[in-house]
C-alpha cells in the first residue's frame, strides 16, 4: 500500500502529547546563566544616558552591557548599510527595542535587573504610521538617509495611465493591509554555550544552517566550531526566520562569560521585538469594461518596514506585486513599490509574507467591479480566469511563470460543497426580518507563489541557496535515517518524509526516521518557509531514497543471482519479479552492504547512502477558492463566522490529514487578520494592543469548523506533483471574509471596509454613523 | 536585601516535591526549573495563552497565574501525569494523536489539561461546548478544529485506543 496520499498518523506526536518535547527553554546545561533585556519604551527618541549602576548590584547579576560594551562587534545582520545595532547606540526608534543586555544567575534575577536599567531618552516625534512618515516634516527616523523612505521602484510604464483611461470603467482604491503579529506560542529563546572547542547555540529558529553560517561569519570563526540546533520548535509562521539580536547576544554573552547563557522571551517582549507582519498600503487601480473583462491594473505598495530594514521585509511588496494579477488575465500590469521606515517594530515575513497582501488586494477590486457593474462576483472571475490550456502562464512579472492550475475547477467544486443560491435565499430573506442577522457571502479565488525556489530565488534574501537537502543513510539492520535541511515547526515533515522514503525504499514506515535542525549532523540545508518543505525538500529525499534503492538492488541481484532490473522491493524485502519465493531481506542486503566479502564485484561498502540538494526548475503556484458566510446581528453588530467553504489545489497530497492541518491553521490566521487582528501604535508610537488582551489572537470559541475540499492540479517542477500548502489558507481566507462583510451590509450601500472589521465599524454602519466606508 | 523564601511541598503526579524557593514563585515555574519537569509550557506573562494549564486538585487551573506557595499541601497534575504506567495514553493523549489535534506542540500540554478537566466534568460536551471551554488555551498552529475533534474522540472513546 503507497503511503504517499495516505492519512498516517505522526511520529512527532508521541513526545509531544507527553510533555517530552524538547523545546529550547526545556534546555539547561549544567551552569546555565539567564539573561534578559532592558527595552525601550519610547518609540523615538535620543538616548543621553544609559545608568546600569542598579541593575550591577543586584545580587546573582553576572554582567550588564550596553551599546559601548558591543562596539567591537559588527551590528545585527541585516540590509548592508542599514542594520540594526545590537543594542541602541545613540537614538531608538520603536518600542521594544533592546537598550541593555543583562546576564544573571537565575532568570528572576535577570528580570529585577533588567528592571533596574534607567535610560534617559529624550523623546522625538514619533511617525507610527506611512502616512506620518511620509509627510513633510517628518522627523527623520535614520539621519543618514534622511526622508523615511528606505527605496522606491516607481511605476514608470507610460503605457498604464493612458490603459486605465481608455477604460470604459475604473476603480481606485487605497487598500490597508494591517499589521499582524505574529504570536507563536512559544516566543524567541536562544541558548549558546561558547565552549573552548566552539559554540552550540539552540535556537528557536526556522533556518538552522542560516544562522549557523551568519554567527560564523559574525564572530569570525570557522564555521566548524559553530553549531546551531533547531530542537522542537513552537509555531514560526516565518517570524523566526529573522536575525534578531538576541541571537547574537546570547553567543557573545557565553563567550565572555564562560558559560551556557539562555534568552527566555517575555510575551510583552514578543509581542515588541519579535518582527511583524503585513503592513501595506496599495494604491489600486483597475480599468474594466462593461462586461467586466479586466482591461488594465496599476498597484503601488507601500510597504511599512518598520524602524529597521530586514532583508525579507524590504523584499514584501516584490512578492506582493509580482503576484498582483492573481488568477486573471490582465492585459496591461504596472507595478512598483516604496519601502517606508516607521518607529514601529520592523516587519519581515509573516505566514504568506507580501502574497495574502496580493490576492486581498485584486480579491477586493474584483468585487468592487462587480458591485459597480451589478454582475454577480463569481461571473467576473470567471470571465477573467487563466484557462487550464494557458499553462504554463506567463506574467507581468519575470518571476511569476504560473506552472499549472485549473481555476475554473476549483471554483466548480467550491460550488460543489457550498448551496450557493440557498444562501442567497436566505441572505434576501433574512435582511427584514428583524429577527434574523444579516448575511453575507464572500469568496475568493486565490492563488498565491510557493515552493521557494528555482535556483537564485532565495540567495538574494540571503540564503546559501534554494534548494533543499536531502540525505538517505541505511543502517546496518536495514531500518533507515533521512535527514533534511528543511527545519519543520508544527507541519509533521517528519511523517510526511517517512511517507515518501517508505513508499520508495520499500522499508516499514516504522523503521524510518527524519533528523532535522543540527547543523552537526544534516547536510547542509535551506530551512522551512515559503511553502517549500515537501515540495523541495521532500523531492530530494524522494531522489534520494531513489538512489540508494537502486544501490540496494544490485546488491540483492548479487545475492539472488538475478538481474537487478529484475528486482522489486516492498514490505522489507526484495524478491525477483514475479518470483516472491526468491527474496532476500533489507536487513540482510543493509548488513551485507558493509561487507567487502559479500558485496559484488564494483560496489564498495557504504554504498546505500545518498545526498540531493534539489532545485526546482520554477516556483509552484497553489490555487483555490474559498467562500466565507458570515452572520451580522443587526442590534448588537457582532460578526460571526457561520462557514467557511475552503477548495485548495495544492497539487499532489502527501499526507491529507497534516495537508488540512495546514489549511486550517492557515485560514484562522486569515480570519483573525480580517475580522480581529491589528497592531495598533497611538501618535507617539505606544503600542495600544501590546498584550494578547488587546491584540486579539481567536480563541476556539471564535472560530468556525471548516469545510474542506479539494482540486489536484500536479505541478510539474517535482516528482510528487507537490505545490506546497502551508501559507494558502492565510493567503486565501482575509479576502472572502472581508467580501461576506461587505456583502452582508451592501443594501445600505457599503463598498468597502477595511480589515478588521470590526463589530465598532458594523455598528457605525448600522446606526448610519460611518466615518469612511461608502 | 535578598528575597523571601518559602519552604512548599506539592504533591506533582503521586509523588511528593518539596523545595525551598523564592516565595514569589510561580508554580509554572516550580514545575518546569525546580522540578525540571518541562511538559508544562509558558507562552505569555501571564493568564492569557493557557499554556502552562495543569491539573491543582482537579481543577484547570493555569500555573502561570498560581504561586508555588499557594500549591503548597495540594495535588497538582500535570500531562507528564496523564499517561498510564505502561505508557499507554490517556484517553485525550490518543484523541490528540489519532485526529491531528496539534502541530508545533507548544499549547498542546495546557491544551490536554484543558480538555482532560473539561471531560472530568461533562464526558459529552458538544462541539460548541468544547470551543467554549477551551477558550482560555490558544493554539496558533491548527486553526481548533482539529482540537475539536480530538476532544470528541477522547468523548466517544473513555476507554481511549482499541
Amino acid at each position: 500500500m503507497s503511503l504517499v496520499g495516505a492519512r498516517v498518523l505522526r511520529k512527532e506526536d508521541p513526545a509531544l502529547i507527553t510533555g517530552r518535547g524538547q523545546f529550547v527553554d526545556d534546555i539547561t546545561p549544567a551552569g546555565t546563566a539567564y539573561m534578559a533585556f532592558a527595552n525601550s519604551d519610547i518609540a523615538h527618541g535620543r538616548i543621553s544616558g544609559i545608568d546600569t549602576a542598579d541593575a550591577l548590584a543586584v545580587p546573582g547579576v553576572l554582567a550588564v552591557w550596553t551599546a559601548d560594551d558591543v562596539a567591537h562587534l559588527p551590528p545585527t545582520p541585516g540590509v548592508p548599510g542599514l542594520e540594526r545595532p545590537l543594542l541602541a547606540t545613540d537614538k531608538v526608534r520603536f518600542v521594544g527595542q533592546a537598550i541593555a543586555v543583562v546576564v544573571a544567575e537565575t532568570r528572576a534575577a535577570a528580570a529585577d535587573a533588567a528592571a533596574a536599567v534607567i535610560a534617559d531618552i529624550e523623546p522625538l516625534p514619533a511617525n507610527p504610521s506611512i502616512g506620518v512618515a511620509l509627510a513633510e516634516g517628518a522627523a527623520p527616523i535614520d539621519e543618514n538617509i534622511g526622508a523615511n523612505v528606505l527605496f522606491a521602484l516607481p511605476i514608470e510604464d507610460p503605457e498604464i495611465e493612458p490603459a486605465l483611461e481608455a477604460a470604459p470603467h475604473r476603480i481606485s482604491m487605497r487598500l490597508e493591509n494591517n499589521r499582524c503579529v505574529p504570536t507563536p506560542i512559544e516566543p524567541e529563546v536562544v541558548l549558546a554555550d561558547w565552549g573552548p572547542a566552539g559554540a552550540t547555540v539552540w535556537a528557536t529558529h526556522q533556518a538552522p544552517h542560516k544562522l549557523r553560517t551568519s554567527l560564523a561569519t559574525f564572530f569570525g570563526v570557522p564555521q566548524d566550531t559553530m553549531r546551531v540546533i533547531a530542537p522542537d520548535v513552537g509555531g514560526g509562521f516565518g517570524a523566526k526566520i529573522n536575525d534578531v539580536p538576541e541571537l547574537y547576544l546570547a553567543p557573545a554573552l557565553s563567550r565572555h562569560l564562560r558559560r551556557p547563557v539562555k534568552y527566555t522571551q517575555t510575551r510583552s517582549e514578543c509581542m515588541v521585538a519579535m518582527y511583524h507582519g503585513r503592513a501595506q498600503e496599495t494604491e489600486m487601480d483597475l480599468g474594466f469594461d462593461d462586461e467586466g473583462n479586466l482591461l488594465a491594473l496599476r498597484a503601488h505598495v507601500f510597504q511599512d518596514n518598520g524602524a529597521y530594514a530586514d532583508p525579507t521585509g524590504m523584499g514584501l511588496p516584490a512578492l506582493t506585486t509580482t503576484m498582483a494579477a492573481g488568477c486573471y488575465k490582465i492585459p496591461k500590469v504596472a507595478v512598483g513599490w516604496t519601502n517606508v521606515l516607521t518607529n514601529a517594530t520592523p516587519v519581515a515575513a509573516y505566514r504568506g509574507a507580501g502574497r495574502p497582501e496580493a490576492s486581498y488586494n485584486i480579491e477586493r477590486m474584483v468585487d468592487l467591479v462587480a458591485a459597480e457593474l451589478g454582475m454577480d462576483p463569481l461571473e467576473v472571475r470567471r470571465k477573467n480566469f487563466i484557462q487550464p490550456a494557458d499553462f504554463p502562464y506567463a506574467t507581468h512579472s519575470e518571476i511569476a511563470v504560473y506552472d499549472s492550475g485549473n481555476y475554473p475547477a476549483s471554483l466548480d467544486e467550491l460550488l460543489n460543497i457550498m448551496d450557493y443560491e440557498a444562501l442567497k435565499a436566505e441572505q434576501e430573506a433574512n435582511r427584514n426580518d428583524p429577527t434574523k442577522p444579516l448575511i453575507g457571502i464572500g469568496f475568493s479565488c486565490w492563488l498565491e507563489i510557493a515552493a521557494f525556489g528555482p535556483p537564485g530565488a532565495l540567495e538574494g534574501f540571503g540564503h546559501l541557496g534554494s534548494w533543499e537537502s536531502g540525505q538517505v543513510r541505511i543502517q546496518p539492520d536495514g531500518s533507515a535515517i533521512i535527514y533534511t535541511g528543511a527545519s519543520p515547526h508544527g507541519q509533521g515533515t517528519v511523517t510526511t518524509f517517512a511517507q515518501i522514503a517508505s513508499d520508495e525504499l520499500g522499508i516499514d514506515f516504522d523503521k524510518i526516521s527524519v533528523r532535522h535542525g543540527d547543523t552537526a549532523t544534516v547536510v547542509q540545508g535551506i530551512g522551512t518557509m515559503g511553502s517549500r518543505a515537501t515540495a523541495v525538500g521532500g523531492e530530494s529525499v524522494k531522489q534520494a531514497a531513489a538512489r540508494v534503492t537502486e544501490n540496494a538492488k544490485l546488491i540483492a541481484a548479487h545475492l539472488l543471482e538475478a538481474n537487478p532490473a529484475d528486482i522489486e522491493v516492498s514490505g522489507d524485502q526484495f524478491n525477483v519479479a514475479g518470483t516472491p519465493t526468491s527474496s532476500v531481506s533489507w536487513a540482510e542486503v543493509a548488513t551485507k552492504s558493509f561487507q567487502n566479502l559479500e558485496l559484488p564485484e564494483g560496489v564498495a561498502p557504504g554504498s546505500l547512502e545518498a545526498t540531493v540538494h534539489n532545485a526546482p526548475p520554477n516556483f509552484s503556484f497553489p490555487a483555490g477558492a474559498y467562500a466565507c458566510v458570515v452572520e451580522i446581528d443587526k442590534i448588537t453588530a457582532e460578526i460571526r463566522i457561520r462557514n467557511m467553504y475552503l477548495v485548495d489545489d495544492c497539487g499532489n497530497v502527501i499526507n491529507p490529514l497534516l495537508a488540512e492541518g495546514q489549511v486550517h491553521g492557515g485560514v484562522a490566521q486569515g480570519i483573525a487578520q480580517a475580522l480581529f487582528e491589528k497592531m495598533q501604535y497611538n501618535e507617539d508610537g505606544q503600542p495600544l494592543t501590546g498584550t494578547l488582551v488587546d491584540y486579539l489572537v481567536p480563541s476556539a470559541a471564535d472560530l468556525p469548523d471548516y469545510t474542506s475540499s479539494r482540486t489536484t492540479t500536479p505541478t510539474p517542477n517535482n516528482s510528487l506533483g507537490a505545490k506546497g500548502i502551508g501559507e494558502s489558507g492565510s493567503v486565501g481566507s482575509p479576502p472572502a471574509v472581508v467580501n461576506a462583510a461587505v456583502d452582508a451590509l451592501r443594501h445600505l450601500g457599503v463598498k468597502h471596509i477595511d480589515m478588521p472589521v470590526t463589530p465598532q465599524k458594523i455598528f457605525d454602519i448600522l446606526t448610519g454613523d460611518q466615518g469612511g466606508a461608502q | 536585601m535578598s528575597n523571601p523564601t518559602v519552604e512548599v511541598a506539592v504533591q506533582v503526579n503521586g509523588a511528593p516535591t518539596a523545595a525551598t524557593i523564592e516565595a514569589r514563585t510561580l508554580l509554572a515555574y516550580y514545575l518546569r526549573d525546580e522540578l525540571q519537569m518541562t511538559g508544562t509550557h509558558i507562552g505569555c506573562d501571564t493568564s492569557n495563552c493557557g499554556a502552562c494549564t495543569v491539573l491543582l486538585d482537579g481543577d484547570a487551573v493555569k500555573s502561570c497565574t498560581v504561586l508555588a506557595a499557594q500549591a503548597n499541601g495540594h495535588e497538582v497534575t500535570t500531562i507528564e501525569g496523564l499517561a498510564a504506567d505502561d505508557g499507554t495514553y490517556s484517553p485525550v493523549q490518543e484523541g490528540f494523536r489519532q485526529e491531528h489535534g496539534l502541530q508545533c506542540g507548544y499549547c498542546t500540554p495546557g491544551m490536554i489539561m484543558a480538555a482532560t478537566a473539561l471531560l472530568a466534568e461533562n464526558p459529552d460536551p458538544t462541539r460548541q461546548q468544547i470551543r467554549e471551554n477551551l477558550e482560555g488555551n490558544l493554539c496558533r498552529c491548527t486553526g481548533y478544529e482539529m482540537i475539536v475533534n480530538a476532544v470528541r474522540w477522547a468523548a466517544e472513546n473513555p476507554e481511549g485506543a482499541a
